[in-house]
């Protein structure tokens, strides 16, 4: 039997920063892991996240995770890999299973940080191979290189809904739908603007009623749901798919911390009973992220630190002042990501309009576009003369670096991150690029209104292959997706600092400035 | 169109290990040393990994973390083994999975 000071269950986002914490204050640590790889589920997110700066924002998951190792690494923390946690029992022994033995632990204070899984939805053919969970066509596309099918619905507009229907289309599935049950798009609705605009259509009071295909799928048909989600007589759609993908909700796994004897109670999921400083019911056991209760990476690194804090104090290894005054530290963190409209504490609430008294964009809500009258209601969208940034950004959520990367101050958000950017037309853009290419919501375009002989330039983020080249021709997009007109790329911008988020400006009509939001090359440029 | 991405707009080309031999029901395929056994079945276009024991259901990957067991096959010989967690190696076995157990080739 070994001893340890801590003994950190899950190497994911939330457990490494938890053994990295515990290690600073000089605990003797272990991470168990039942992966091949650490990290957790940070590897299969391949878009730059939300948030400010200190919460890791415009970097993208891979590289959070990359970073993460190697702070682990520095810190000297210890991780078994393929070591599966089978019990925690009395006097927090923990029974470990590796290769094809069982190893017996001993440790003073226990931090669970075993994460989540993905939640499943009943529907007549709902087990056929090729309906899949959203983290599955992850694994496959973002960790092993290998499309999970090449027609797919999304089922679940959430933000791994989206998400996920984006990095499909970057591995170059095509996404035929994306369907909610619920009237309105549950996640971001830059994300769900950034498919929109590429054409994939949003079925929200939608839902599946049935997967087609004999040995696995080969169709799906969908219909639209009343209030009480009954369907529809006669509203059902059909769609040739080889892949459904479920993006509906994830479940924490908490079962060692139910099995510890820890206190449970019922909240989306079953969660052990926490208090603030991720202290469960049993003295010296602790929990941190999504096992704590469903929520995202950032917020799931931060309470891993704060789970450290308390450890360390538990263990004697700080004294309680400093304790409080280093959770109070993290505990400013996380209350700056867990604010504006999609925060924890307003799950379920129906907002009607945004923190400055706008009213929020329906058809946003409903098909994942903002509309061109909608638009121009945002304090981002200023019409002006010259190359100008056009912020199309309409909902509060936590996020900054549009304002860190301006160099010349022409985006304002202010120090509470949720108000919406502004654009101060006093500032001169120097029509860099930077706004564009580092905002996570892909939400920002560079606009030249005229350009003095009858067309206009849109400069757009462009995350996909083949990249065209200046001189390709194609069509403008709108923001629902819509050809609407002849568009010709001019300039095409991919510097290693932009972190493969190429930019591409196009030569529209000017008439069309305000509608041209994407591009789509012709057929004859693909097979040139 | 192959199923393997050849580059990616945010990964560049992927990373692989050595292309190896392994056999699924007994015909020889290729796979990439380290990668799950089923992202090497996915390339190749396999969807079902097993039939359920009493109605004969075909089941095939769905979490691909390790933690709903549909994806199980019968991999050298040992039935119920998680293929979304375990990875290739050279000259493995791979079966479909009837009910616990794999069919004599002859069979299928």
């Amino acid at each position: 039997m070994k001893r340890y000071d801590l003994i950190v269950v899950g190497a994911g986002p939330s457990g490494l920063c938890a053994a990295i914490q515990a290690a600073r204050y000089g605990l003797e640590v272990v991470v168990f892991d039942e992966n091949a790889r650490p990290g957790g589920q940070l590897f299969k997110q391949i878009h730059k996240f939300f948030g400010s700066k200190e919460h890791g924002a415009k970097l993208r998951g891979i590289t959070i995770g990359e970073n993460l190792l190697a702070e682990a690494a520095e810190a000297g923390v210890q991780v078994e890999l393929n070591s599966v946690v089978m019990g925690i029992f009395p006097e927090k022994e923990v029974l470990v299973h590796r290769e094809d033995r069982t190893e017996h632990y001993k440790a003073d204070a226990i931090i669970v940080a075993t994460g989540a899984s993905e939640n499943a939805v009943t529907f007549d053919g709902w087990t056929l191979p090729g309906v899949i969970g959203a983290g599955a066509a992850q694994m496959f596309m973002n960790l092993n290189g290998v499309r999970p099918g090449n027609k797919v619905l999304m089922l679940g507009t959430g933000n791994v809904g989206l998400v996920v229907s984006y990095q499909l289309l970057q591995a170059g599935c095509e996404v035929v739908a994306l369907v909610d049950a619920g009237t309105r798009v549950g996640g971001y609705g830059v994300h769900a603007s950034k498919l929109a605009r590429t054409g994939v259509p949003f079925y929200t009071s939608h839902t599946i009623k049935k997967a087609e295909g004999e040995d696995h799928v080969t169709g799906v048909v969908i219909a639209e749901v009343d209030s009480h989600f009954q369907f529809i007589e006669g509203t059902e759609k059909h769609f040739d798919v080889d892949t459904i993908c479920l993006a509906v909700g994830l479940s924490p796994q908490s079962q060692l911390l139910d099995m510890a004897g820890c206190d449970m109670a019922e909240r989306g999921g079953r969660v052990p009973v926490s208090d603030e400083t991720c202290a469960t019911s049993e003295p010296g056991i602790f929990v941190a992220g999504d096992a704590a209760g469903i929520e995202e990476a950032s917020s799931a690194m931060i309470e891993g630190r704060i789970a450290a804090v308390s450890a360390a104090e538990f263990l004697g290894f700080i004294d309680a002042d400093n304790a409080a005054a280093d959770r109070q530290e993290h505990y400013k963190a996380l209350d700056r990501l867990r604010i504006g409209m999609f925060a924890p504490q307003n799950r379920g609430k129906v907002f009607t309009e945004t923190e400055e008294g706008i009213p929020l964009s329906q058809s946003l809500l409903k098909r994942g576009y903002v509309t061109d009258e909608e638009v121009d209601s945002f304090g981002g969208v200023k019409h002006a003369e010259g190359w100008h940034a056009v912020v199309e950004c309409t909902q509060n959520i936590p996020c900054n670096p549009c304002q860190d990367v301006c160099p010349r101050h022409c985006i304002n958000v202010g120090s509470n991150i949720t108000i919406l950017p502004t654009i101060n037309t006093e500032a001169k853009c120097s029509n860099c690029g930077k706004c564009v290419a580092f905002c996570p919501g892909q939400a920002i375009f560079l606009v030249n209104e005229d350009m003095g002989d009858g067309t206009a330039q849109i400069t757009l983020p462009y995350e996909f292959l083949p990249l065209p080249e200046a001189g390709t021709k194609g069509k403008a997009l709108d923001r629902s997706g819509k050809p609407v007109c002849e568009a010709e790329v001019v300039k095409v911008m991919n510097p290693k600092a932009f972190d493969h988020t190429a930019l591409l400006t196009m030569s529209v009509p000017k008439e069309f400035v305000h509608q041209a939001r994407f591009f789509k090359a012709s057929a004859e440029a693909l097979t040139a | 169109m192959s199923q393997r991405i050849a580059e990616h707009p945010i990964l560049g080309k992927p990373e692989k290990g050595e292309l190896v031999e392994f056999f699924y029901d007994g015909k020889p395929l290729k796979g990439y040393e380290g990668e799950p056994i089923a992202a090497a079945l996915k390339a190749a276009g396999v969807m079902v990994h097993r039939h359920t024991t009493k109605l004969d259901r075909p089941r095939g990957v769905f979490c691909a973390i390790g933690r709903c067991t549909d994806c199980v096959m019968v991999v050298n010989g040992q039935p119920n083994v998680r293929t979304c967690i375990t990875p290739v190696e050279a000259g493995m076995s791979v079966q479909t999975q009837y009910g616990v157990a794999a069919k004599p080739v002859e069979e299928q």
